[in-house]
Parts: structure tokens; C-alpha cells; sequence
């Protein structure tokens, strides 16, 4: 039997997370006041978690490595959250929500940790509401939703382009009225460089306070991980530029188990790559796959007219256009999921079809949006003859108030106007699914240590959909973590304050500072850039879209020869008594360069194509499905979670077998 | 594109702080101001040299960290941008461009161009929240309807991102802008009524504490905001304020 205990309770799928909840250990509220947690990461995932824990009467403190936790990357999610309220009374239920999560996910999530996130979705919108979140409202004052893809109903509440933003700020408030109450300590700009464990227990960390560059020790009875996803390990991402995996490694050096590493989402509808300098990729909402139509020219000598700039798309007639989603896929059209849209996007640049000067772009066209809204408004504004002139205004403004500052922004990045002619678009980077093992309820595989949203690995199996991201950040932080770390610290009423002058916090101390000396030390050859932009390419060319055996191993070894050589001629000008941002970025670097292997031995082992990730191996032969990818669930039906035992290659693998009785297994079909 | 940039070089908050000269070529229309600065840090290091420090983060706009005062104007010369969004096309051969600080007596400088603005944390802390639980035992969401214009109005508060630019942008260093919209995203919403004049005495109060000068109404941070936060935002404050001192 495997090692890993989901602690799934008994009973019926939907009564789960009631059963579970009515029969946990609780904490009264006397004994919380001598409770300290300390949550990492101040995202929607931990932001959430802490203002909840300091109003249930814990003392709370919080470290981010932003200024403010404000800044925390949850703030650039765009589109939107579901949530199954059906408001629209177009047959959505909490059912729905799971069934459409776990085969979007390509049935490698765990059914119990979905069932639950649908369970608590809707109650995170009423949450919301109360604190003030200004969502997009219809004329009737009531909410007002939108559709994302991979489902067939509409349950995405949203605000403008800025959704992430406005349920980061809800969060954050919630944080600043416990912070004003004295009940949670916030350490910005500082960064976590380890976990102290305490006879097997995690009891605190060790972080960097960036700005003096004091190493510090901050103890609690439980720590929460809530670190966001490791995506920068392809340098270009759209994840902020501080995103980081370090605060997870170093729990994984620890002893948590990490799962899944290889499942990554890489998103189809971003801002292509401009040039050598790019720091970093954007994000174009997939919201604007509810309007916009995806193709590249049928032809591939107008392609190369294109890419020559002597063709405008414009100039091409519709019989010319080849909208490749909707030929494919025609029960889903452009609103097919994430991973499927991204590979069939690379499947027309590969094939020479790419329509900007590197060849790799498609289009995302909104002159069919435009003009349907454009006589949709007219008709509703009792214009009867409407000319061509006043169709196209009234369109463009009915798209500017829904997408309006995505519109502007592609504008401002690529300087062309997407209003009068197609956006262009390429697959990047943009979450991961894979991240810390836990339990149903949350905790990694060190007692004490948990982890939620983004960083860890339970709800979104192999492909996350769209607008799920702030739902289980939400979720994990507002209603489940408060319940479920309850049980857990239940046993810890009688401990007392953990002290911090112990030998474990001097030993994992001296590690710390020894580790940032060897960074400062090292012969000064290249910058920390150059390492992360060198496992970048090696992390996209060969564990990126399509990955094989080959190209897999050979990543292997080359990412283990560039963490060497990293170690021993990296550059970082400075020192360590300060401000160093050379030295931040060096630490997680370091991390990456460690991450990207165990990320390219998970892919070797895995395979099957599932989801985001997508062997050459293996892919459907014959028949409607020819193509398309091929799961494997006799072989691969679980989740791989890598022990740590020194360098990656030594990583070992347990799997968490996973059981489906709630949801026959099928081939994810969107024809 | 060859450009001279002439930044503040600071060490740390008590160190005396200058401007230093730096040229630099092979600059592209493409890249974001922040990118060119990549380039530059790349070459200082390379040379040996501490890069120049600025705050920064998402890159797309919306986070608020990126800052910088550029030719004089917080976030550069373009309307309704951030400064990684700003982009290198907007400037010409040969020129030169001050980059230095947002500057504020209350937002300290930590290291050369990268500033400490928790001040505004701390206005937030002293009210900018409605006082819910986030236990989850919360009335139905449709429940509470919202007229669209006020939930738009209160949306378009909202999206202020923190950056400070209105500080920077103000002969006074105000943080009227700021705090107002705040203010004002919850005085359009019924979620808000209910604390809606101690939060707006508590804020002003912090907001004060904390050295932020006065507003005179000179509108210059309306123009110099990047998320085109309105003006009408203070005036909204400023009744709020008024209604709440006068129940006081």
C-alpha cells in the first residue's frame, strides 16, 4: 500500500466535506489566542486563509516577498471566478461544476477535493458581495455572468478584465481589518528560505527580511504554504517576475511531497514573443474567447504574405480564413479548454501557417463580435436602418465596455489598434498544476505544514479551466483550510509558545546563511539571467507543449549540467547585508534549476498524454479522435508524488492511486 | 535607439543619493521601459557593478509595485500606463531621461529608485474594509442588488492600484486621490453604508499621520494616474467626510 493517506472521509460524494467538517476537532476560542500559524504567500490563497484564521482567533503572521500583499500575482487574473450559483438557470448545479472539473482536468484530480471546491463555490460569491467586491452587475442590479471554456453554461462572475484584482483587494481587506485588530503580523518584503521542522513537526520558518537582509526566525504551531505556482521555471511565463518556487522546494527539501510536477498549463491566447530582451509574457483573459474567433489563413502562401507584410488579414475573405477551433471542434468551438486550444494553435505555427514574423501567432478576430453587437444595439436602441458606420461604433463600444482594458493593453504592448484589425496570439506559460501533495484536508506530507491554492496539486488534475484558479484560491483559503487546520492544531492547546533557540532553528539558520555565502561566492562568470534564461529554453523546447522520451532525457541531463555549472560561476555583484535583488534572484534560480529536472523526470515517467500534458507517444491512431491525445488509464490513473533524497535524479516516486466512483472515465471529447 | 539615462543612485534610506550617468545603445521600440532597464542592470552586473534597484513585479500593469519618476512624470510620458507598460517607442535617438524616485516625504527611499509606500498600507488598515466575516455565513449575493451605474462607478474606484503615482504627480504630495477612491467604492456600495463615517474619519486620520500634504485641486494626479481614477473620487470623499465630521 502506498505511503500517502488522502484521508478521503466515508460516505456519500456530496455529504464528504458535511460529515467531515461535523465530526473534526475544534478549537475554542480561548485556547486560539495561544495559537500562532504563520502563512506564506498572501495571494487569494493566503490572504484569504489569513484573515479567516485571525477572525476564528488565531495569531497570525503573514510574509510576502511584494511590499505589499496587495501585490500579490492573484491581482493579475483577468476573466474571472465560477462559482455554481445558477443564476442564469441554464442547468448548473454543484455537480456540474465537479463533472466539468474533473474531465476538464482529464480525470487526474481527486473527486472528493473537486466535489468540495464546486460545494463551497457558491458561497464565495456571497462572501465576496458582502465584503464589497464591485462585480459586473446587469440593469437589474443583480450579478451578471460569462462562459469560459471547456463547459456549457455560464457561471463566471467577473469583474471587467480585473477580477483577480478586485478578489485580491476583498482579501486584502479582510487582511487589513485583522491586521488593524492586532490579530495578524504582515511581514512584507520578506521572503521564506526554509522550514524548521520540530520532532517531525513543521514549527516555523526561517526569512530573509530583503530589505536589511536579516536572516530571521519565526516560529508557529502550523505553517501554511500559500506560494503560488512555479511557471517561472520556463523564465518566460506570464506569472510576475518575483513568482517563485522556493518557498515549496524548500518544503520539499523538508520532506512534503511534490506532486505532478510535469502538469503545467501553458495558455493559449497570450501576447507573442517580441525579441531577445522579453522579460516576461501577457496574458490576453480567455474571457475574450467568448467573442473572438481564432484562425490563421487556409493558405499557406498567404501566411507567408502575411509574415512578409504584404497582406493585411483583413484583406482575406472569410472562405480564405481557416478557423481551425471550430472545424476541429465544433460542439465547443473556440471555447474548447486550455490545453487543447494551445496545441492546436502550435499544430497550425508548426505546420507554417503562423501569421507574425517569427511564425508563431494566430489570430483572435472580434469583426464577427463587433458587428453582432453593432446590430444587436442598434435594434435595442430603436435604430431601424442602421448604417455600416453606426453598426461598427455601436459594436466597438459594446466590446470596449466588456473587454475594454484588454484591448487597451494589447495596444499599448504590440501598437496596433484590435479594434480594426486581429489581435495575434500565441500559447504561453500561465499555471501549474502540479505543486505540493496534500491531503484532503490540505496538509503536505509534514505534519503542520500546509499548503493551498496554486501551490498545491489536489483540484485541477492535468488541465485547469478557466476561472478556477480564484475559485480554489478562495475555497482552499475562505472555507476549507479554517475548518481542516483546526483538527490539526486541536492537539496543540497545551504546547505553549515555540521557541526559536533551539538547536533545529540554529541548524536550519546556519544552512540558510551558508547556502547565501555559496551564492555570493561563486566565480562571477554569468548573471543569475542568463542561468534562468539557459533552463528557460531548455524547459520550453523540451518540456514544453509536446514532449517525447528523447527530448525529455536530454533535458535531464542538461538541466543537472547547468545547475552545476550555476554554482560554481554565477554572478551576484552586492552583498548580503541589504538589499540584494540579484541575491533573491539567485536563490530561486537555484530552486528551478532543481525543480526543472524533477519536472522532466515526471514527464518521462508519465507516459500518456493527459491534459496539459502531452506525449508524442501517445496519441489516438484511428477513428473521430485521430490525433488527439491518448490517455492511459490502466498505466497512469495516479498521482506522482516525488520524495525528495538528494539530488532530483534520486527523487522518489509514490503514487496516490485514484478512484473514480462518482464519474465514468471517457475520453475528453470537445468534437 | 542610443539614449542617455541619468538615474538616482541611492544606497540605502540614510545614504546620500545622486544622479548618475549612464548611456546606453541597441535599444528597441519593442521593449518596455522596465525591459530597457533589464538591459542596462545586465551590463552593470556583467561589469561588475550593483544594478539599479527598482520595485517592480507583474509587468502587465495592474499589480502597482513599478514606479519611477521619468522626465518628471510618474510613470513617463504616456497617459494611462504603468511603467512596465510604457514603451521604448514613445521616446527617440539620442535622448536623455531623468529616472528617478517617486518622491514623498512619506515614501522613504529603500534603495536607489525603489521607495517604501506601506504608508498607504496603513490607511487601508485604519478602514479601508467592511467588517464581514469571511466564515462564509453570508446572505445570498443577488441578494443584496446594486444599481449598475453605482456598481460601475464603484468598480472604476476600485481599480486603483497603489502605486502612488498621484503622490509623486502632487505639488503637495497628497494622497487625497488614493484614499478617496477607497472611500468611494464603498460609499456607492449598500455593503458600505453601515461604517461608511467611521471609515472615512479613520482613513483621512491616517492618511494625515502618515505626512501626506493637502489637496488643492490642482488635478494633476487624475492626469497621472495610470488606471484614469477620477477627481470626482476626492469630491466624494470630501462630502463623505463632511457628512461623517458633522454626526461626529
Amino acid at each position: 500500500m502506498s505511503i500517502l493517506d488522502s484521508k478521503i472521509p466515508e460516505g456519500p460524494l456530496a455529504d464528504k466535506w458535511t460529515t467531515h467538517k461535523n465530526n473534526i476537532n475544534l478549537v475554542n476560542p480561548a485556547n486560539k489566542r495561544n495559537i500562532d500559524v504563520i502563512v506564506v504567500g498572501t495571494g487569494l490563497a493566503g490572504g484569504s486563509a489569513a484573515a479567516t484564521l485571525a477572525e476564528l482567533g488565531y495569531n497570525v503572521k503573514t510574509f510576502c516577498y511584494q511590499d505589499s500583499p496587495r501585490r500579490a500575482h492573484s491581482i493579475a487574473a483577468q476573466g474571472g471566478i465560477n462559482a455554481a450559483k445558477n443564476y442564469q438557470g441554464d442547468g448548473d448545479s454543484s455537480y456540474r461544476l465537479f463533472y466539468d472539473t474533473v474531465k476538464g482536468g482529464d480525470y487526474r484530480s481527486r473527486e472528493a477535493n473537486v466535489y468540495r471546491l464546486a460545494e463551497v463555490s457558491a458561497n464565495i460569491i456571497d462572501q465576496c458581495v458582502a465584503q464589497g467586491v464591485p462585480f459586473a452587475r446587469e440593469y437589474g442590479g443583480l450579478l451578471d455572468n460569462r462562459s469560459f471554456g471547456g463547459v456549457l453554461v455560464s457561471r463566471t462572475f467577473y469583474a471587467k478584465g480585473q477580477t483577480g484584482q478586485q478578489l485580491l483587494l476583498g482579501a486584502y481587506s479582510a487582511m487589513n481589518r485583522q491586521i488593524n485588530r492586532g490579530k495578524i503580523q504582515a511581514f512584507n518584503r520578506h521572503e521564506m528560505l526554509d522550514l524548521v521542522k520540530i520532532d517531525g513537526k513543521a514549527r516555523g520558518i526561517i526569512a530573509r527580511n530583503l530589505v536589511t537582509g536579516e536572516i530571521e526566525r519565526h516560529s508557529a504551531h502550523a505553517v501554511v504554504l500559500a506560494t503560488g505556482g512555479y511557471g517561472n521555471v520556463f523564465f518566460l511565463s506570464t506569472n510576475a517576475m518575483g513568482s517563485n518556487v522556493m518557498a515549496a522546494w524548500r518544503a520539499h527539501r523538508r520532506g512534503a511531497f511534490f506532486a505532478n510536477p510535469c502538469y503545467t498549463q501553458i495558455h493559449p491566447t497570450c501576447i507573442p514573443v517580441s525579441g531577445d530582451h522579453q522579460s516576461k509574457l501577457t496574458l490576453m483573459s480567455e474571457s475574450l474567447r467568448n467573442d473572438g474567433r481564432i484562425w490563421v489563413p487556409k493558405r499557406k502562401e498567404d501566411a507567408e504574405a502575411i509574415r512578409a507584410g504584404k497582406l493585411k488579414p483583413t484583406q482575406l475573405s472569410e472562405e480564405e480564413r481557416d478557423y481551425y477551433l471550430e472545424r476541429r471542434y465544433p460542439a465547443f468551438g473556440n471555447l474548447v479548454p486550455r490545453d487543447v486550444a494551445s496545441r492546436a494553435a502550435k499544430e497550425r505555427c508548426d505546420a507554417g501557417f503562423g501569421v507574425n514574423k517569427t511564425g508563431e501567432a494566430v489570430y483572435l478576430d472580434f469583426a464577427a463580435a463587433i458587428q453582432r453587437y453593432g446590430k444587436e444595439k442598434a435594434l435595442t436602441s430603436g435604430i431601424h436602418n442602421p448604417s455600416a458606420q453606426q453598426i461598427l461604433e455601436l459594436g466597438e463600444k459594446v466590446i470596449e465596455d466588456k473587454y475594454g482594458n484588454l484591448f487597451q493593453m494589447y495596444e499599448k504592448i504590440v501598437d496596433e489598434n484590435p479594434y480594426k484589425t486581429p489581435m495575434m496570439i500565441y500559447p504561453a506559460v500561465h499555471y501549474t498544476m502540479g505543486g505540493l501533495w496534500v491531503d484532503y484536508n490540505l496538509q503536505t506530507t509534514v505534519p503542520g505544514c500546509y499548503a493551498a491554492g496554486e501551490a498545491n496539486f489536489s483540484d485541477h488534475g492535468a488541465n485547469r479551466l478557466g476561472a478556477s484558479a480564484l475559485m480554489q484560491g478562495l475555497a482552499d483559503g475562505y472555507f476549507v483550510l479554517p475548518y481542516t487546520i483546526g483538527d490539526y492544531l486541536s492537539h496543540d492547546i497545551r504546547t505553549g509558545k515555540i521557541p526559536t533557540d533551539t538547536p533545529e532553528f540554529d541548524q536550519a539558520e546556519k544552512e540558510v546563511t551558508e547556502r547565501i555565502q555559496k551564492l555570493m561566492s561563486g566565480a562571477g562568470t554569468h548573471s543569475v539571467d542568463y542561468y534562468h534564461k539557459k533552463l528557460g529554453k531548455i524547459m520550453w523546447n523540451k518540456c514544453g507543449m509536446s514532449r517525447n522520451e528523447k527530448e525529455l532525457k536530454e533535458a535531464i541531463d542538461e538541466i543537472s549540467e547547468l545547475r552545476a555549472d550555476f554554482w560554481k560561476n554565477v554572478k551576484v555583484p552586492g552583498d548580503a547585508n541589504g538589499m540584494n535583488t540579484e541575491l533573491e534572484k539567485a536563490g530561486r534560480v537555484a530552486d528551478f534549476l532543481e525543480l526543472g529536472e524533477l519536472f522532466a523526470k515526471d514527464a518521462l515517467n508519465r507516459n500518456e498524454s493527459c491534459g496539459g500534458h502531452f506525449r508524442e507517444e501517445s496519441v489516438e491512431q484511428s477513428g473521430e479522435q485521430k490525433g488527439e491525445a491518448l490517455r492511459d488509464d490502466v498505466n497512469f490513473k495516479y498521482v506522482a508524488a516525488w520524495e525528495y533524497k538528494g539530488a532530483p535524479k534520486e527523487a522518489v516516486l509514490h503514487k496516490e492511486e485514484l478512484t473514480f466512483d462518482n464519474i465514468e472515465l471517457k475520453t475528453r471529447s470537445y468534437k | 535607439m542610443n539614449l542617455t539615462l541619468k538615474i538616482w543612485r541611492q544606497k540605502d534610506a540614510n545614504a546620500q543619493g545622486k544622479i548618475v550617468e549612464y548611456p546606453i545603445s541597441g535599444v528597441e521600440g519593442d521593449m518596455s521601459f522596465l525591459e530597457m532597464l533589464d538591459v542596462l542592470n545586465e551590463g552593470l552586473i556583467n561589469k561588475g557593478e550593483e544594478p539599479v534597484v527598482f520595485d517592480h513585479d507583474c509587468r502587465e500593469g495592474i499589480c502597482g509595485a513599478c514606479s519611477l519618476q521619468i522626465n518628471g512624470e510618474p510613470h513617463g510620458p504616456d497617459r494611462l500606463v504603468t511603467t512596465c507598460q510604457l514603451h521604448m517607442r514613445k521616446f527617440n535617438d539620442g535622448d536623455t531621461i531623468f529616472i528617478e524616485p517617486f518622491r514623498a516625504k512619506a515614501f522613504p527611499v529603500v534603495k536607489d529608485l525603489m521607495v517604501d509606500r506601506s504608508a498607504f498600507d496603513r490607511i487601508q488598515h485604519a478602514g479601508g474594509y467592511i467588517s464581514v466575516n469571511t466564515s462564509g455565513n453570508t446572505i445570498d449575493a443577488n441578494a443584496i442588488p446594486v444599481n449598475k451605474e453605482d456598481a460601475d462607478d464603484a468598480f472604476s474606484a476600485a481599480t486603483c492600484i497603489g502605486c502612488g503615482a498621484c503622490v509623486a504627480a502632487c505639488k503637495n504630495a497628497s494622497a487625497m486621490l488614493f484614499t478617496s477612491a477607497k472611500v468611494s467604492q464603498y460609499a456607492l456600495l449598500p455593503q458600505g453604508q453601515v461604517e461608511a463615517t467611521d471609515r472615512v474619519l479613520a482613513m483621512v486620520n491616517q492618511m494625515d499621520e502618515e505626512g501626506f500634504g493637502n489637496c488643492t485641486n490642482t488635478g494633476a494626479c487624475e492626469i497621472e494616474c495610470p488606471k484614469g481614477i477620477s477627481l470626482e473620487n476626492i469630491a466624494r470623499m470630501n462630502r463623505e467626510y463632511l457628512k461623517a465630521s458633522a454626526k461626529g
